[in-house]
Protein backbone atom coordinates (compact mmCIF):
# COMPACT_ATOMS: atom_id res chain seq x y z
CA UNK A 1 0.00 0.00 0.00
CA UNK A 2 1.34 3.32 -0.81
CA UNK A 3 2.47 5.78 2.00
CA UNK A 4 -0.31 8.46 2.76
CA UNK A 5 -2.68 6.55 1.20
CA UNK A 6 -6.29 5.47 2.92
CA UNK A 7 -7.20 1.82 2.78
CA UNK A 8 -9.84 0.53 1.22
CA UNK A 9 -10.43 -1.91 3.55
CA UNK A 10 -9.10 -1.94 6.90
CA UNK A 11 -9.92 -4.19 10.00
CA UNK A 12 -8.59 -3.23 13.27
CA UNK A 13 -7.78 -5.64 16.35
CA UNK A 14 -10.83 -7.38 15.39
CA UNK A 15 -11.68 -10.36 18.14
CA UNK A 16 -13.92 -13.19 17.17
CA UNK A 17 -15.21 -16.47 19.02
CA UNK A 18 -17.44 -19.09 18.13
CA UNK A 19 -18.66 -20.07 21.11
CA UNK A 20 -15.79 -21.31 23.40
CA UNK A 21 -13.24 -20.91 20.51
CA UNK A 22 -11.15 -18.25 19.51
CA UNK A 23 -10.96 -17.95 15.94
CA UNK A 24 -9.87 -14.15 15.31
CA UNK A 25 -7.51 -12.79 18.63
CA UNK A 26 -7.03 -9.19 17.56
CA UNK A 27 -6.42 -9.33 13.58
CA UNK A 28 -4.96 -6.10 11.65
CA UNK A 29 -5.38 -5.76 8.25
CA UNK A 30 -5.22 -3.09 5.78
CA UNK A 31 -6.06 -3.74 1.64
CA UNK A 32 -5.65 -0.75 -0.74
CA UNK A 33 -7.65 0.18 -3.39
CA UNK A 34 -7.17 -2.70 -6.50
CA UNK A 35 -4.44 -4.28 -4.33
CA UNK A 36 -4.74 -7.90 -4.52
CA UNK A 37 -3.94 -9.34 -1.60
CA UNK A 38 -3.32 -13.30 -0.61
CA UNK A 39 -4.34 -14.32 2.97
CA UNK A 40 -2.30 -17.45 3.85
CA UNK A 41 -2.47 -19.80 6.78
CA UNK A 42 -2.70 -23.12 8.07
CA UNK A 43 -6.29 -24.93 8.50
CA UNK A 44 -8.09 -23.11 11.59
CA UNK A 45 -6.06 -20.19 11.37
CA UNK A 46 -8.65 -17.96 11.57
CA UNK A 47 -8.00 -16.68 7.62
CA UNK A 48 -11.72 -17.29 6.41
CA UNK A 49 -13.50 -16.04 9.08
CA UNK A 50 -11.12 -12.97 9.00
CA UNK A 51 -12.64 -12.37 5.36
CA UNK A 52 -16.08 -13.36 6.72
CA UNK A 53 -15.46 -10.38 8.71
CA UNK A 54 -13.98 -8.08 6.00
CA UNK A 55 -16.85 -9.22 3.59
CA UNK A 56 -19.52 -8.06 6.30
CA UNK A 57 -20.72 -11.72 6.60
CA UNK A 58 -19.75 -12.12 10.30
CA UNK A 59 -19.64 -9.23 12.68
CA UNK A 60 -16.39 -9.14 15.24
CA UNK A 61 -17.52 -9.59 19.17
CA UNK A 62 -14.65 -6.26 19.23
CA UNK A 63 -12.60 -4.28 17.03
CA UNK A 64 -13.07 -2.60 14.01
CA UNK A 65 -13.83 -3.19 10.18
CA UNK A 66 -14.19 -0.17 8.07
CA UNK A 67 -14.61 -0.73 3.74
CA UNK A 68 -14.54 2.99 2.03
CA UNK A 69 -14.03 4.90 5.44
CA UNK A 70 -17.34 3.18 6.81
CA UNK A 71 -17.73 1.06 9.76
CA UNK A 72 -18.93 -2.29 8.54
CA UNK A 73 -19.16 -3.63 12.05
CA UNK A 74 -21.72 -1.33 13.00
CA UNK A 75 -24.48 -1.73 10.10
CA UNK A 76 -27.17 -3.81 10.67
CA UNK A 77 -27.77 -6.96 8.69
CA UNK A 78 -29.49 -5.20 5.76
CA UNK A 79 -27.09 -2.66 5.05
CA UNK A 80 -24.39 -5.01 5.04
CA UNK A 81 -26.54 -7.19 2.98
CA UNK A 82 -27.10 -4.52 0.08
CA UNK A 83 -23.06 -3.75 0.62
CA UNK A 84 -22.29 -7.21 -0.05
CA UNK A 85 -24.67 -7.39 -3.13
CA UNK A 86 -23.86 -3.91 -4.59
CA UNK A 87 -20.38 -3.38 -3.98
CA UNK A 88 -18.71 -6.66 -3.45
CA UNK A 89 -18.37 -9.89 -5.32
CA UNK A 90 -18.26 -13.77 -4.20
CA UNK A 91 -16.03 -16.70 -5.11
CA UNK A 92 -16.01 -19.80 -2.83
CA UNK A 93 -13.93 -23.03 -2.91
CA UNK A 94 -17.01 -24.89 -4.73
CA UNK A 95 -17.88 -22.33 -6.98
CA UNK A 96 -21.64 -23.09 -5.45
CA UNK A 97 -24.03 -22.15 -8.20
CA UNK A 98 -27.40 -22.53 -8.40
CA UNK A 99 -28.16 -26.07 -9.56
CA UNK A 100 -31.76 -25.37 -11.21
CA UNK A 101 -30.77 -22.22 -12.83
CA UNK A 102 -28.60 -22.55 -16.26
CA UNK A 103 -24.89 -21.00 -16.03
CA UNK A 104 -25.95 -17.16 -17.75
CA UNK A 105 -28.68 -17.36 -15.00
CA UNK A 106 -26.14 -18.07 -12.41
CA UNK A 107 -23.93 -15.08 -13.99
CA UNK A 108 -26.70 -12.76 -14.40
CA UNK A 109 -28.16 -13.40 -10.50
CA UNK A 110 -26.31 -10.23 -8.97
CA UNK A 111 -27.61 -8.08 -11.50
CA UNK A 112 -30.90 -9.32 -11.56
CA UNK A 113 -30.73 -8.83 -7.30
CA UNK A 114 -29.69 -5.28 -8.00
CA UNK A 115 -32.70 -4.32 -10.10
CA UNK A 116 -31.63 -4.93 -13.93
CA UNK A 117 -34.14 -5.89 -16.12
CA UNK A 118 -33.99 -9.44 -17.25
CA UNK A 119 -32.78 -8.67 -20.66
CA UNK A 120 -30.03 -6.37 -20.29
CA UNK A 121 -29.12 -8.45 -16.95
CA UNK A 122 -28.63 -11.78 -19.46
CA UNK A 123 -27.02 -9.76 -22.15
CA UNK A 124 -24.42 -8.72 -19.78
CA UNK A 125 -23.91 -12.06 -18.42
CA UNK A 126 -23.30 -13.30 -21.85
CA UNK A 127 -20.09 -10.85 -22.05
CA UNK A 128 -18.45 -13.06 -19.74
CA UNK A 129 -18.76 -16.41 -21.28
CA UNK A 130 -16.33 -15.70 -24.06
CA UNK A 131 -13.67 -13.93 -22.21
CA UNK A 132 -13.44 -16.57 -20.01
CA UNK A 133 -12.97 -19.50 -22.37
CA UNK A 134 -16.77 -20.96 -21.87
CA UNK A 135 -18.09 -20.38 -25.30
CA UNK A 136 -21.26 -22.26 -25.74
CA UNK A 137 -22.52 -23.26 -21.88
CA UNK A 138 -24.36 -20.40 -21.03
CA UNK A 139 -27.24 -23.13 -21.31
CA UNK A 140 -26.21 -25.50 -18.97
CA UNK A 141 -26.44 -26.00 -15.64
CA UNK A 142 -23.93 -26.74 -13.01
CA UNK A 143 -23.95 -30.70 -12.78
CA UNK A 144 -23.04 -30.09 -16.87
CA UNK A 145 -19.98 -28.11 -16.08
CA UNK A 146 -16.58 -29.47 -15.08
CA UNK A 147 -15.28 -28.60 -12.12
CA UNK A 148 -12.72 -25.65 -13.75
CA UNK A 149 -15.80 -24.66 -15.88
CA UNK A 150 -18.26 -24.26 -12.62
CA UNK A 151 -15.49 -21.89 -10.88
CA UNK A 152 -15.27 -19.80 -13.77
CA UNK A 153 -19.36 -18.95 -13.89
CA UNK A 154 -18.28 -18.34 -10.03
CA UNK A 155 -15.71 -15.86 -11.72
CA UNK A 156 -17.99 -14.47 -13.83
CA UNK A 157 -20.91 -14.03 -11.56
CA UNK A 158 -18.59 -12.48 -9.07
CA UNK A 159 -17.55 -10.17 -11.52
CA UNK A 160 -20.42 -9.27 -13.42
CA UNK A 161 -21.47 -6.40 -11.63
CA UNK A 162 -18.13 -4.80 -11.32
CA UNK A 163 -17.95 -5.28 -7.68
CA UNK A 164 -15.26 -2.90 -5.74
CA UNK A 165 -13.86 -6.05 -4.05
CA UNK A 166 -13.65 -9.38 -4.65
CA UNK A 167 -13.84 -12.07 -1.92
CA UNK A 168 -12.50 -15.12 -2.68
CA UNK A 169 -12.10 -18.54 -0.26
CA UNK A 170 -10.13 -20.99 -2.24
CA UNK A 171 -10.95 -20.49 -4.96
CA UNK A 172 -8.49 -22.79 -6.59
CA UNK A 173 -9.15 -25.88 -3.87
CA UNK A 174 -11.36 -28.09 -5.78
CA UNK A 175 -9.20 -27.93 -8.92
CA UNK A 176 -6.42 -29.94 -10.69
CA UNK A 177 -3.09 -27.70 -10.61
CA UNK A 178 -3.32 -26.80 -14.50
CA UNK A 179 -7.18 -26.11 -14.48
CA UNK A 180 -6.52 -24.21 -11.05
CA UNK A 181 -3.46 -21.74 -12.77
CA UNK A 182 -5.90 -21.01 -15.93
CA UNK A 183 -8.79 -20.06 -13.29
CA UNK A 184 -5.94 -17.84 -11.34
CA UNK A 185 -4.84 -16.30 -14.43
CA UNK A 186 -8.10 -15.30 -15.28
CA UNK A 187 -9.53 -14.03 -11.88
CA UNK A 188 -6.29 -11.97 -11.87
CA UNK A 189 -6.41 -10.53 -15.51
CA UNK A 190 -10.36 -10.22 -14.33
CA UNK A 191 -9.52 -8.02 -11.40
CA UNK A 192 -6.89 -6.00 -13.23
CA UNK A 193 -8.83 -4.87 -15.97
CA UNK A 194 -11.97 -3.77 -13.92
CA UNK A 195 -9.18 -2.14 -11.25
CA UNK A 196 -11.26 -4.16 -8.28
CA UNK A 197 -9.49 -4.81 -5.32
CA UNK A 198 -9.26 -8.60 -4.61
CA UNK A 199 -8.70 -10.56 -1.06
CA UNK A 200 -7.86 -14.19 -1.89
CA UNK A 201 -8.01 -16.77 0.85
CA UNK A 202 -5.88 -19.37 0.08
CA UNK A 203 -3.50 -21.95 1.19
CA UNK A 204 -1.68 -22.64 -1.84
CA UNK A 205 1.37 -20.74 -2.47
CA UNK A 206 1.43 -20.82 -5.97
CA UNK A 207 -2.22 -18.85 -5.69
CA UNK A 208 -0.63 -16.53 -3.50
CA UNK A 209 2.13 -16.30 -6.13
CA UNK A 210 -0.32 -14.46 -8.46
CA UNK A 211 -1.14 -11.80 -5.43
CA UNK A 212 0.37 -8.46 -5.25
CA UNK A 213 1.17 -9.22 -1.39
CA UNK A 214 0.91 -12.07 0.93
CA UNK A 215 0.03 -12.16 4.65
CA UNK A 216 0.05 -14.81 7.41
CA UNK A 217 -2.93 -15.49 9.30
CA UNK A 218 -1.32 -17.74 12.63
CA UNK A 219 -3.49 -18.25 15.86
CA UNK A 220 -6.12 -15.32 14.83
CA UNK A 221 -3.47 -12.62 14.72
CA UNK A 222 -2.05 -11.48 10.79
CA UNK A 223 1.27 -11.26 10.19
CA UNK A 224 2.49 -9.47 7.20
CA UNK A 225 6.16 -9.92 6.44
CA UNK A 226 8.06 -7.81 4.05
CA UNK A 227 11.73 -9.03 2.81
CA UNK A 228 14.28 -6.66 3.80
CA UNK A 229 16.95 -8.86 2.50
CA UNK A 230 16.86 -11.79 -0.19
CA UNK A 231 20.03 -13.34 0.73
CA UNK A 232 21.24 -16.34 3.25
CA UNK B 1 22.56 -30.58 -14.81
CA UNK B 2 25.07 -32.93 -16.74
CA UNK B 3 26.98 -30.44 -19.48
CA UNK B 4 28.77 -32.89 -21.36
CA UNK B 5 25.51 -35.32 -21.62
CA UNK B 6 23.40 -32.35 -22.24
CA UNK B 7 26.07 -31.13 -25.01
CA UNK B 8 25.66 -34.33 -26.74
CA UNK B 9 21.71 -34.55 -26.61
CA UNK B 10 21.82 -31.29 -28.59
CA UNK B 11 24.30 -32.62 -31.46
CA UNK B 12 22.45 -36.01 -31.43
CA UNK B 13 19.36 -33.63 -32.18
CA UNK B 14 21.96 -31.85 -35.42
CA UNK B 15 25.63 -31.39 -35.63
CA UNK B 16 27.01 -27.99 -34.70
CA UNK B 17 29.42 -25.58 -34.08
CA UNK B 18 30.64 -24.86 -30.83
CA UNK B 19 28.75 -21.34 -30.45
CA UNK B 20 25.72 -22.51 -31.84
CA UNK B 21 25.34 -25.35 -29.15
CA UNK B 22 26.55 -22.78 -26.33
CA UNK B 23 23.03 -20.63 -27.76
CA UNK B 24 20.66 -23.57 -27.59
CA UNK B 25 21.83 -24.94 -24.31
CA UNK B 26 21.52 -21.65 -23.31
CA UNK B 27 18.40 -20.91 -24.44
CA UNK B 28 16.38 -24.27 -23.23
CA UNK B 29 18.59 -25.33 -20.36
CA UNK B 30 19.53 -22.97 -18.72
CA UNK B 31 18.29 -18.93 -18.92
CA UNK B 32 19.63 -16.55 -17.23
CA UNK B 33 23.01 -18.62 -16.28
CA UNK B 34 24.82 -18.86 -19.52
CA UNK B 35 27.46 -21.77 -20.07
CA UNK B 36 30.95 -19.92 -20.62
CA UNK B 37 32.07 -20.58 -24.18
CA UNK B 38 35.43 -22.05 -22.50
CA UNK B 39 33.68 -24.79 -20.68
CA UNK B 40 31.50 -25.70 -23.96
CA UNK B 41 35.14 -25.87 -25.97
CA UNK B 42 36.75 -27.99 -23.18
CA UNK B 43 33.88 -30.35 -22.47
CA UNK B 44 33.45 -31.05 -26.25
CA UNK B 45 37.50 -31.62 -26.39
CA UNK B 46 37.17 -33.74 -23.65
CA UNK B 47 33.87 -35.49 -25.82
CA UNK B 48 36.49 -35.90 -28.71
CA UNK B 49 39.07 -37.61 -27.06
CA UNK B 50 36.61 -39.97 -25.07
CA UNK B 51 35.01 -41.00 -29.18
CA UNK B 52 31.68 -39.74 -28.03
CA UNK B 53 32.29 -36.79 -30.64
CA UNK B 54 34.25 -36.21 -33.86
CA UNK B 55 35.49 -32.90 -34.79
CA UNK B 56 34.84 -32.14 -38.76
CA UNK B 57 37.13 -29.96 -40.73
CA UNK B 58 37.39 -26.45 -40.08
CA UNK B 59 35.00 -24.56 -42.52
CA UNK B 60 35.49 -21.19 -44.51
CA UNK B 61 34.04 -18.41 -43.30
CA UNK B 62 34.46 -15.16 -40.78
CA UNK B 63 34.72 -16.04 -36.72
CA UNK B 64 36.58 -18.24 -34.78
CA UNK B 65 34.24 -21.27 -34.13
CA UNK B 66 33.98 -22.81 -37.80
CA UNK B 67 34.68 -26.42 -36.45
CA UNK B 68 31.00 -28.71 -36.97
CA UNK B 69 30.89 -31.11 -33.94
CA UNK B 70 29.12 -34.82 -34.82
CA UNK B 71 27.99 -37.29 -32.54
CA UNK B 72 29.55 -40.66 -32.97
CA UNK B 73 27.75 -43.70 -32.20
CA UNK B 74 29.16 -44.06 -28.84
CA UNK B 75 27.92 -40.81 -28.15
CA UNK B 76 24.23 -41.60 -29.12
CA UNK B 77 24.16 -45.01 -27.28
CA UNK B 78 25.34 -42.83 -24.25
CA UNK B 79 22.56 -40.44 -24.65
CA UNK B 80 20.10 -43.10 -24.82
CA UNK B 81 21.21 -44.81 -21.66
CA UNK B 82 20.88 -41.01 -19.62
CA UNK B 83 17.72 -40.29 -21.30
CA UNK B 84 16.18 -43.86 -19.87
CA UNK B 85 17.47 -43.70 -16.66
CA UNK B 86 15.89 -42.60 -13.75
CA UNK B 87 17.78 -39.00 -11.71
CA UNK B 88 19.50 -40.12 -8.58
CA UNK B 89 16.92 -39.28 -6.01
CA UNK B 90 18.73 -37.38 -2.61
CA UNK B 91 19.18 -39.90 -0.37
CA UNK B 92 20.90 -37.41 2.07
CA UNK B 93 19.08 -34.34 1.87
CA UNK B 94 20.87 -31.77 4.54
CA UNK B 95 19.67 -28.19 3.04
CA UNK B 96 20.68 -25.29 4.30
CA UNK B 97 17.21 -24.55 4.96
CA UNK B 98 17.08 -27.67 7.76
CA UNK B 99 20.51 -26.57 9.16
CA UNK B 100 19.60 -23.04 10.19
CA UNK B 101 16.22 -24.13 11.33
CA UNK B 102 18.23 -26.68 13.73
CA UNK B 103 21.33 -24.70 14.90
CA UNK B 104 18.84 -21.43 15.26
CA UNK B 105 16.52 -23.96 17.77
CA UNK B 106 19.90 -25.30 19.50
CA UNK B 107 21.20 -21.85 19.99
CA UNK B 108 17.54 -20.99 21.10
CA UNK B 109 16.86 -18.21 18.28
CA UNK B 110 14.03 -17.36 16.92
CA UNK B 111 13.56 -20.24 14.48
CA UNK B 112 9.87 -19.02 13.88
CA UNK B 113 11.22 -15.78 12.21
CA UNK B 114 13.22 -17.28 10.30
CA UNK B 115 11.06 -19.26 9.13
CA UNK B 116 8.13 -16.71 8.24
CA UNK B 117 11.02 -14.83 6.62
CA UNK B 118 12.16 -17.51 4.34
CA UNK B 119 8.32 -18.05 3.90
CA UNK B 120 7.96 -14.91 2.19
CA UNK B 121 11.62 -15.41 0.19
CA UNK B 122 10.10 -18.18 -1.75
CA UNK B 123 6.56 -16.71 -2.15
CA UNK B 124 8.09 -13.69 -3.54
CA UNK B 125 10.51 -15.92 -6.02
CA UNK B 126 7.63 -17.57 -6.81
CA UNK B 127 5.77 -14.70 -7.93
CA UNK B 128 8.46 -13.91 -10.17
CA UNK B 129 8.25 -17.29 -12.04
CA UNK B 130 4.65 -16.31 -12.83
CA UNK B 131 5.45 -13.87 -14.55
CA UNK B 132 7.65 -15.67 -15.97
CA UNK B 133 4.61 -18.42 -16.72
CA UNK B 134 2.72 -15.37 -17.35
CA UNK B 135 4.77 -13.88 -20.75
CA UNK B 136 7.43 -16.51 -21.72
CA UNK B 137 7.07 -19.10 -23.97
CA UNK B 138 6.19 -23.01 -23.28
CA UNK B 139 9.59 -23.71 -22.85
CA UNK B 140 9.94 -21.05 -20.33
CA UNK B 141 6.41 -22.26 -17.97
CA UNK B 142 7.96 -25.75 -18.30
CA UNK B 143 11.35 -24.63 -16.43
CA UNK B 144 9.17 -22.12 -14.21
CA UNK B 145 6.56 -24.53 -13.24
CA UNK B 146 9.27 -27.27 -12.18
CA UNK B 147 10.94 -24.55 -10.05
CA UNK B 148 7.63 -23.07 -8.49
CA UNK B 149 7.29 -26.89 -7.64
CA UNK B 150 10.17 -27.45 -5.33
CA UNK B 151 9.32 -23.86 -4.08
CA UNK B 152 5.89 -25.47 -2.96
CA UNK B 153 7.77 -28.92 -1.82
CA UNK B 154 10.24 -26.44 0.69
CA UNK B 155 7.05 -24.27 1.72
CA UNK B 156 5.23 -27.15 2.98
CA UNK B 157 7.76 -28.23 4.76
CA UNK B 158 8.27 -24.68 5.96
CA UNK B 159 4.24 -25.24 7.70
CA UNK B 160 5.10 -28.59 8.79
CA UNK B 161 8.14 -27.24 11.01
CA UNK B 162 6.46 -24.12 11.61
CA UNK B 163 3.69 -26.81 13.68
CA UNK B 164 6.52 -28.97 15.15
CA UNK B 165 8.89 -26.02 16.45
CA UNK B 166 7.83 -26.22 20.12
CA UNK B 167 8.71 -29.82 19.96
CA UNK B 168 11.63 -29.87 18.16
CA UNK B 169 13.68 -27.42 20.02
CA UNK B 170 12.62 -29.81 22.93
CA UNK B 171 14.58 -32.37 20.60
CA UNK B 172 17.30 -30.97 19.86
CA UNK B 173 18.40 -29.17 23.06
CA UNK B 174 18.23 -32.65 24.88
Amino acid sequence: MTAGQAPLLEVRDAVLSFGQTPALRGADLSVAAGEILAVMGPSGSGKSTLLHCMAGILVPDSGEVRFDGRRVDRMREPERSELRRDRFGFVFQFGQLVPELTAEENVAMPLLLGGTRRGPALAEARGWFPRLGLDGLGGRRSGELSGGQAQRVALARAMVARPDVLFADEPTGSLDSLTGEQVMEQLVDAVRENGTTAVIVTHEARVAACADREVMVRDGKVTSLRLERTGP
Amino acid sequence: MNVPLTLLGLLERQSSHGYDLKRDYDTYFSPGKPLLLGQVYSTLGRLARDGKVVVGPTEPGAGPDRKRYVITDRGATEVEEWLTEPVETEQHLQTELFTKVVLALMLGRDASAYLDLQRTAHVARMRELTEVKRTGMLIDKLLADHSMFRLEADLRWIDVTQARLGALAEEVRK
